[in-house]
């Protein structure tokens, strides 16, 4: 397996933190920035790099909600559940995304891995509530009906892509 | 690079000629809300529309403008995030709502070269048109002081903050005051930590500047994780070095040569303005080694969080910048002793910071003629929930919460009724009407069992099941906790699945009592603040709305009709027409039927989505 990876990515990002074990949280989220996950294969390699046990990288990429060990979809579709789109009723908007590309609570990422839907805590732009996020583009004041007509476009530019 | 005190003031002097010199500014919002709704695109689009026109524009203050610029801005939120994207047009002062990439043209021919007003743009509200920014009812009623360059400086531009008097503070602490004088100066303005526990910002630069250490730092917190809370990254992304020009200070009267920011992941807006704000300062010498040609030296980072409200502790907060897992520790000792790589560390929050510079150049008794007794000066909130008018305000403390939502808010939207509001996110409390007239300061809300927290508002209207918001906070901490101590990992796992039986219509009798068991020993035991007041939603709601619990437990019955598992779907047979439009819409297969005779529900199947509602051409189909 580690014969097949490339680590020219890694290197660069380890070079540029200067292996140093205070950043690897920043190591971390830049290794995902460019996978949009983080590859199993980084883990030997960065303890070796940055003398650390294996075991601590990895107590640090389990603690953090942002870092995910699976592959995510090129769309990842980010639901605010805060208070204040929750008080706006984002739930049916988490239901709609969920039913359009058949998901659930359990199964976040599709097979064909385009999509991956998710929930967050809160987005900060609660006065347009109920939002949710695609990709790095917030979108406001959702409703379900906005949310297939969302997915319906988003699928058409990754046929035409 | 600024060598000196006398070389700042020049600068300053050339920068201020210039920005009063600016005699046409279009200024966008750029805070999150009107990114989201296109404020971006707008910008680049009257950037286009005015250079097409032969205009010249500038983006950045320029010293020496050649004839007529017309000034194109990025700003910070402006607040009403509600009406957004939104356009401030100044001389003038008039504040153009809802602006859409169609209406560029129109802004730029009669605004821009007109002078004309546009009045389908103006907000209104019943009859009433406004034009003038400062006339709407949603600002005149708010004390700008934090916030007040938030919305009308480039965000972007160290220029602009300096013109407008920006790091005249920082002149101050360096050249005229020592290291005991600022410190004493933010004990006597009483300047309360604004990241909600409201302790005083004095004593804990008093505690770091009295320890004899060679290495300290000064932290701010950013990690503003509470739902419902986005105060903190308007500030950071707004008039990110007002915040800045606080840490330096900070740094000056503590003796610390090191700042970290600890900013949350999902403000990648607020990231990116930090990092331009840090790296104008160091290139004018503001920041970096040997400020103005002095011996002091500062230097700033930038530590992204990786999403965990935990961080927002301060032991949990330190021990992610120094890239492990965020887990609280037991204090004593004290961050100010035992903080960032075990040494003496100043923690506060972004708006906390961003008071110093106002306390510093206009003196603690200024400061102590704004807000109320104990607690001085201003809040920022963000208000949100089922209002009129939802942003970002700033009240001066002991403010009303019936004038911040009826007055600043506008009140319920769709004439909904009051219900109540929650403050103070995960850890604070809903309060009900009979609290409207209470002042809001840190004292007050403490004794009603509630605390600002970091400042989110969350009004609540009749349709909102307080066993559900209950329900809503638990699930929110229960994920989020960090799982180190047993009170907190344990027992917030077990109200939550108390929670979710009584929502889904299985409460048992004696849930009540076992909730508010488990919530007392919650508080009592558990390690970090956050682990303390995790149950405080769930006391709050029981203490004011213990009948909607009992109606969930006992009558399976939801007051609000809002608990999804307690709805329950019927057919009237007499207005069904048999046409099973219900039962191809339906996700589950529960309606079944025969053509032109009257269809069912198999409730055992329906999870109550209202689909089959929304399908039926004869409205058939009732929810009770």
């Amino acid at each position: 397996m580690h014969d097949n990876f490339d680590f020219s990515v890694t290197d660069k990002i380890l070079s540029e933190y200067k292996c140093s074990q205070q950043s690897i949280i920043a190591i971390l989220q830049e290794i995902q920035e460019h996978y949009h996950y983080l590859p199993r294969e980084v883990f030997p390699y960065l303890a070796g790099k940055l003398d650390m046990s294996e075991a601590k990288i990895y107590s640090v990429a389990t603690f953090y909600e942002n870092f995910s060990l699976e592959q995510k979809g090129k769309y990842v579709i980010k639901i605010c559940d805060g208070t204040a789109c929750h008080v706006r009723h984002s739930l049916p908007i988490l239901e709609r995304f969920r039913q359009e590309l058949g998901l659930s609570a359990d199964k976040h990422t599709t097979d064909d891995l385009n999509f991956t839907v998710e929930t967050v805590s809160c987005l900060g732009a609660c006065g347009l509530a109920p939002v949710i996020m695609v990709n790095d583009e917030v979108y406001s004041a959702m409703t379900p009906e906005k949310a297939s007509e969302l997915i319906k476009k988003l699928k058409e530019e990754l046929a035409n892509a | 690079m600024l060598k000196s005190r006398s070389e700042l003031s020049a600068l300053r002097e050339e920068y201020s000629k210039a920005y009063a010199a600016q005699s046409r500014r279009l200024i966008v919002c750029a805070g999150t809300g009107c990114v989201a709704g296109g404020s971006m695109k707008i910008y680049d689009r009257l950037k286009e529309l005015l250079r097409e026109r032969g205009l010249s524009v500038a983006v950045e203050l320029e010293v020496d403008p050649h004839g007529d610029i017309i000034d194109l801005k990025k700003s910070g939120c402006h607040g009403f995030c509600e009406i957004g994207p939104l356009l401030r047009i100044d001389p003038e002062g008039w504040l153009y709502t809802k602006v859409q990439l169609s209406d560029c043209e129109e802004i730029v021919e009669k605004t821009v070269l007109g002078g004309e007003h546009i009045d389908r743009l103006a907000y209104k509200c019943g009859c009433n048109t406004y034009k003038k920014h400062q006339d709407i009812p949603f600002y005149k009623n708010q004390t700008h002081i934090v916030l007040d360059q938030c919305g009308t400086i480039n965000a972007d531009s160290i220029r602009e903050y300096i013109a407008v008097g920006g790091y005249t503070a920082l002149e101050k602490a360096l050249f005229d005051m020592s290291p005991e004088s600022i410190t004493d100066e933010i004990k006597k303005s009483n300047l309360r930590g604004r990241g909600g526990g409201g302790f005083p910002a004095g004593r804990k630069w008093e505690q770091v500047r009295r320890q004899n250490v060679s290495q300290k730092y000064v932290v701010c917190n950013g990690d503003e994780g509470d739902p419902g809370a986005f105060m903190d990254g308007s500030i950071m992304g707004g008039d990110p070095h007002r915040m800045i020009e606080g840490m330096i200070i900070a740094g000056i009267a503590t003796g610390a040569s090191e700042g970290y920011i600890y900013v949350r992941a999902e403000y990648p807006l607020a990231v990116e303005r930090l990092r331009t704000a840090i790296t104008q300062a160091e290139e004018l010498g503001i920041l970096g080694n040997n400020i103005l040609g002095t011996d002091f030296s500062f230097n700033l980072h930038i530590s992204r969080g990786a999403g965990a409200f935990v961080c927002g502790e301060g032991s949990a907060l330190t021990a992610s910048i120094e890239g492990k897992r965020g887990f609280p520790r037991v204090k004593p000792p004290r961050t100010t002793e035992h903080g960032l790589f075990d040494k003496p560390t100043v923690l506060n929050n972004v708006e906390t910071f961003a008071n110093v510079p106002l306390i510093i150049l206009n003196g603690a008794d200024w400061y102590l003629g704004i807000g109320s007794e104990t607690s001085p000066g201003t809040k920022a909130f963000a208000l949100t929930g089922n209002i009129m008018n939802t942003g970002l305000i700033e009240v001066p403390m002991g403010t009303t919460l019936r004038e911040i939502i009826f007055g600043i808010g506008g009140g319920m939207r769709d004439g909904a009724k009051f219900k109540a509001v929650q403050i103070g996110g995960p850890s604070g409390a809903c309060l009900t009407s009979e609290y409207l007239d209470l002042p809001l300061d840190f004292d007050t809300l403490k004794k009603v069992g509630a605390m600002i927290g970091s400042g989110g508002l969350v009004v609540m209207d009749d349709k909102t099941c307080m066993v559900e918001v209950a329900r809503f906070f638990m699930n929110f901490t229960q994920n989020e906790s960090c799982g180190k101590c047993v009170p907190c990992r344990e027992g917030t796992k077990r109200m939550l699945e108390i929670l979710e039986r009584i929502v889904a219509g299985e409460g048992r009798d004696g849930d009540i009592e076992l909730l508010e068991e488990l919530a007392d020993t919650i508080v009592n035991t558990a390690l970090c603040g956050l682990g303390k007041s995790a149950p405080n939603p769930i006391i709050s709601t029981i203490k004011n709305f213990r009948e909607e619990y009992e109606a969930h437990i006992y009558e399976k019955r939801c007051p609000a009709g809002a608990c999804q598992k307690l709805k329950k779907i019927y057919i009237e047979p007499e207005l069904c027409k048999g046409c099973s439009k219900c039962a191809r819409q339906c996700p589950v297969d529960a309606i079944s039927g025969k053509i032109k005779e009257p269809f069912t529900i198999d409730l055992s199947k329906c999870i109550r989505c209202g689909s089959c509602i929304d399908a039926c051409p004869f409205k058939a189909i009732k929810e009770a």
